[in-house]
């Protein structure tokens, strides 16, 4: 069942338009990662389903009940979701039990025990309690907002790039911990951010927002592999884009024969590989598909070794110049080819015909 | 724990009930810009008098009485005033400034407190202090002189501000660019002093424009001495009303030639992270032989000469001026007074300092400026304004406190106004929006945290307007009824009978209650630096 649904939202500031007819469902307990480029209008949206913007036109309904609509707006504060903003926005003249308790009804006395609950639930320790908002780290600042927004038992949870002012070593474990905690309590969550690799390890469900449009949703690992176009290929990690001619779910192209997923398609097109795909041997492999290239570039980043390769056979002449086309391969960080050597580069997988770019 | 609210909500409130919030939601923001209209409507009066009533006069009555030569003289006389204190006070406050900010001399910190403590005595109480030490003294020698002791520190305060704010980063590219150091002074630390100068000089002046008791005391004739004589002899004639519209006139000219001035450059700083700390210039011994005189004579001339005449006073009083004087029903009265003034004054600010900052557009920018322009206009044009218009159309309050709680409002608004902001800006809307997501209306968010948040803010600036109120005398002269007598009225009332002893115990309240302020505002122009 889906708890939350947005139908063709528009929204524009004055004459700039910042969201254009975004549809998407949001499964019950599922939790959505919505990424795509600042000021891309992802902010916009969930400040919409929050309730502190109002949609010019479209609807949202949260477990059957209509939120916004052309004559409803149910204001943000009988909404009863939760929001975790990029900073916490914690309250400052309060203590953290106090911000905690904020969402509370009834007496502080009668709020200690729920506040405890709470804490514990984010892994901080009850002496934090009467602590200030300015004596906690920025981890520590983070998980209170996320108790006090949990305070509420909230029917959806909107988390706003929470974890972009972490470090990267605490945003990582942060981020398990967010989505266990999330997926133990049962609550339906969204989450927006900048980072892919954030967005593909957090989500059950991705979306993808360009300049106000939501251009692509669906499963992480289905986004990464089978993009629709070059764009959003690209957003969500290093490709390899090159031309082939598609025939009967095979690709031809400099790369040799690459199977596709797509058999039905005819014609030119430009396919996709993701760099890890392109695996690098030093010797020739007679019965393997492939081709030889020229290491020409290391860049040795630890665990793994980007290399850019530059095929031996030239391209098809493009702008009336004939050149060799030099792809970013990924290579273990052992072993690594040398500069200057000669390489045979083959495939694994199917490689993703990309749709022609809209005209 | 809360399953009644979610079901509460999930059980589809009826259309109705959420119609009604929305539209109560519009009616919160419509009551706001009301009220912000309202209060810059009613700053707008006195300059609405100023017009009407040059327009009731007829030019031919004008001419008659704006040319000729006594209005001539006065225009002289406040020009030169102006001319030669300004330059004045920007060199001796820069230099200070500069002194107790960037270089070793001895004694900085005690230095820079001195520099600041002549604003806890009014400035009639200085020229009384100069009167009583050198009865001689007059005319526009004795003009300057007084005005450049009691309002220099408006000059070193937002200076000494803005020079412990700059990015040393910014001094040391352009040392290693090959400037030399008095170059480095001129060519970037000064143009960075150019909007604390500005701000400043205009404060001084518009000051130098409104006083009346500093030079009635010191027979030196402004234009607003004038005013007041005018209007004790003529009562609310043409004449007094002609001579306030040529001193409104003064000011605003003043005020648009100030933010010609400032231009558009922008001074913040570029770049992110915290600067560095300033770097201290050492002094050679020889240097600072020279120096240190400077601010020596200043703290005397500002603070010895009124502390040493007040004390003479004083002792000669003994304790009999404290008993038979009406000091202290005047203590309680002016408490009232400011109280009761300051309070009104930061409610009124209110609406239009939320609105500026939660919705900036064009109507509130007006908004504010109106407030902005009448409070330049000196507190006599106010007055007659009120006196005018209590007469002509509002009888029962004419000569009533509410009429003299009205002036306060007009003149000190914007005091109270520039504290509310800033309070009002350290309230993110992120954080109102935060508190309505965790289930409070927007008239509760805004209450239990934007107005919580801004409380410090709000009290800085009823404090400002108490004092301001404390030090008030030309339009309390004007409009207080009979029998209310204030701390400065009282004062005032003694030192016209020459009973200088009498006055003095008037003059020691007023700067003790002034004094705590002077030290917040001290206070505060350090934290702002971040120390």
């Amino acid at each position: 069942m889906n708890a939350l649904e947005l139908n063709s939202l528009y929204k524009s500031f004055g004459s700039r338009p910042a969201l254009e007819n975004v549809s998407l469902s949001v499964p019950s307990g599922s939790r959505t990662a919505i990424v795509g480029p600042s000021g891309s209008g992802k902010t916009t949206l969930l400040r919409m389903i929050a309730g502190f913007e109002f949609p010019d036109r479209g609807s949202i309904t949260l477990n059957g009940q209509t939120l916004v609509n052309g004559s409803t707006e149910v204001p943000a504060h009988q909404r009863l979701i939760g929001y975790v903003p990029q900073d916490g926005a914690l309250f400052p003249h309060m203590t953290v039990a106090d911000n905690i308790g904020f969402g509370l009804p009834g007496k502080t006395a009668s709020k200690q025990h729920r506040i405890e609950e709470l804490l514990d639930m984010v892994a901080l320790d009850s002496h934090m309690k009467r602590r200030w908002p300015h004596e906690l780290s920025g981890g520590q600042q983070q998980r209170v907002a996320l108790a006090r927004a949990l305070a509420q038992k909230p029917r959806l949870m909107l988390l706003d790039e929470p974890f972009s002012a972490l470090d990267t070593g605490l945003r990582a474990s942060m981020r398990k911990a967010v989505a266990r905690l999330l997926a133990d309590a049962g609550i339906t969550t969204i989450l927006v951010t900048h980072d892919q690799a954030e967005a593909l390890s957090f989500a059950d469900q991705l979306a993808v927002m360009r300049q106000g449009r939501l251009v692509q949703a669906g499963q992480p690992m289905d986004l990464y592999l089978r993009p629709h176009d070059e764009e959003t290929a690209l957003f969500l990690g290093d490709a390899v884009v090159i031309p082939a001619w598609v025939e009967g779910g095979i690709a031809t192209c400099e790369l040799g024969r690459i199977n596709v997923h797509n058999t039905s398609h005819r014609g030119a097109a430009q396919i996709m590989l993701r760099p890890e795909q392109l695996q690098l041997s030093s010797q020739p492999q007679e019965r393997v598909e492939g081709c030889l290239g020229v290491v020409t570039e290391c860049d040795f980043g630890g665990n793994t070794c980007t290399l850019t390769v530059e095929l031996k056979t030239p391209s098809p002449a493009r702008n009336g110049l004939p050149s060799n086309r030099s792809l970013l391969v990924r290579s273990p960080g052992i072993n690594a080819p040398m500069t200057g050597s000669t390489v045979h580069i083959s495939t694994v997988g199917h490689a993703h015909v990309l749709m022609a770019a809209k005209v | 724990m809360v399953p009644e609210r979610t079901e509460l909500v999930d059980s589809a409130i009826p259309a109705t009930l959420r119609q009604r919030s929305r539209a109560s939601k519009g009616r919160v923001s419509a009551w706001v810009v009301g009220l912000s209209v309202l209060v810059s409507l009613l700053a707008l009066l006195p300059l609405a008098f100023v017009i009407g009533v040059s327009v009731q006069t007829g030019w031919a009555t004008i001419e008659a009485l704006v040319f000729r030569p006594r209005v001539a003289e006065l225009l002289v006389n406040t020009v030169l005033l102006v001319v030669i204190t300004i330059p004045l006070c920007i060199a001796l406050g820069v230099a200070l400034a500069w002194l107790t900010e960037r270089s070793d001399l001895p004694g900085r910190r005690l230095w820079s407190l001195l520099a600041v403590a002549p604003l806890a005595v009014p400035a009639f109480v200085h020229s009384y202090a100069w009167v009583s030490l050198v009865p001689p003294i007059h005319g526009l020698f004795a003009g300057v002189l007084v005005s450049v002791i009691a309002y220099f520190p408006f000059l070193y305060l937002p200076v000494s501000a803005t020079l412990r704010r700059l990015d040393p980063a910014i001094e040391d590219v352009a040392e290693s660019l090959g400037l030399k150091p008095w170059a480095v002074f001129f060519r970037v630390v000064v143009p960075q002093l150019r909007l604390a100068i500005c701000g400043g000089a205009l404060l001084v002046g518009l000051h130098l424009l409104a006083e009346y008791g500093l030079y009635a005391m010191i027979r030196f004739d402004t234009f607003t001495t004038a005013i007041f004589d005018q209007f004790k002899s003529t009562f609310n004639g043409p004449a007094a009303n002609m001579l306030a519209g040529v001193l409104a006139l003064c000011c605003l000219l003043m005020l648009t030639f100030e933010s010609a001035c400032r231009g558009n450059a922008r001074y913040a700083r570029v770049g992110s992270g915290s600067p560095r700390l300033q770097r201290m210039v050492r002094l050679s011994r020889k240097v600072k032989a020279l120096a240190l005189p400077l601010p020596i004579i200043t703290s005397v001339l500002a603070l010895g000469v009124p502390l040493i005449t007040l004390g003479n006073w004083l002792i000669a009083g003994g304790v009999e001026v404290w008993g038979q004087s009406d000091v202290l029903p005047a203590l309680k009265q002016t408490l009232l007074l400011a109280s009761a003034g300051a309070i009104i004054t930061t409610c009124a600010a209110i609406p239009v300092a939320w609105l500026s900052i939660r919705s900036p557009g064009r109507l509130h920018r007006i908004l504010e400026s109106c407030n902005y322009i009448t409070s330049s206009l000196p507190g006599i044009v106010v007055a007659l304004a009120l006196v005018t218009i209590t007469i002509n159309f509002a009888r029962p309050i004419y000569q009533t406190t509410l009429t003299v709680l009205l002036a306060y409002l007009l003149m000190f608004l914007p005091r109270a106004l520039v504290s509310l902001r800033a309070g009002i800006a350290q309230a993110p809307v992120e954080l109102e929006n935060m508190a309505r997501s965790l289930g409070r209306s927007p008239s509760r968010a805004l209450w239990l945290i934007t107005m919580r948040l801004a409380a410090p803010g709000a009290a800085a600036g009823a404090a400002l307007v108490f004092l301001a109120i404390t030090n008030e005398l030309t339009a309390t002269l004007l409009l207080a009824p009979n029998g209310t007598r204030t701390l400065a009225t009282g004062f005032w009332a003694m030192t016209s009978e020459i009973d200088y002893a009498a006055a003095a115990p008037y003059a020691l309240l007023m700067i003790l209650l002034s004094l705590p302020l002077t030290g917040l505002l001290y206070h505060q122009s350090k934290r702002t630096a971040g120390r």
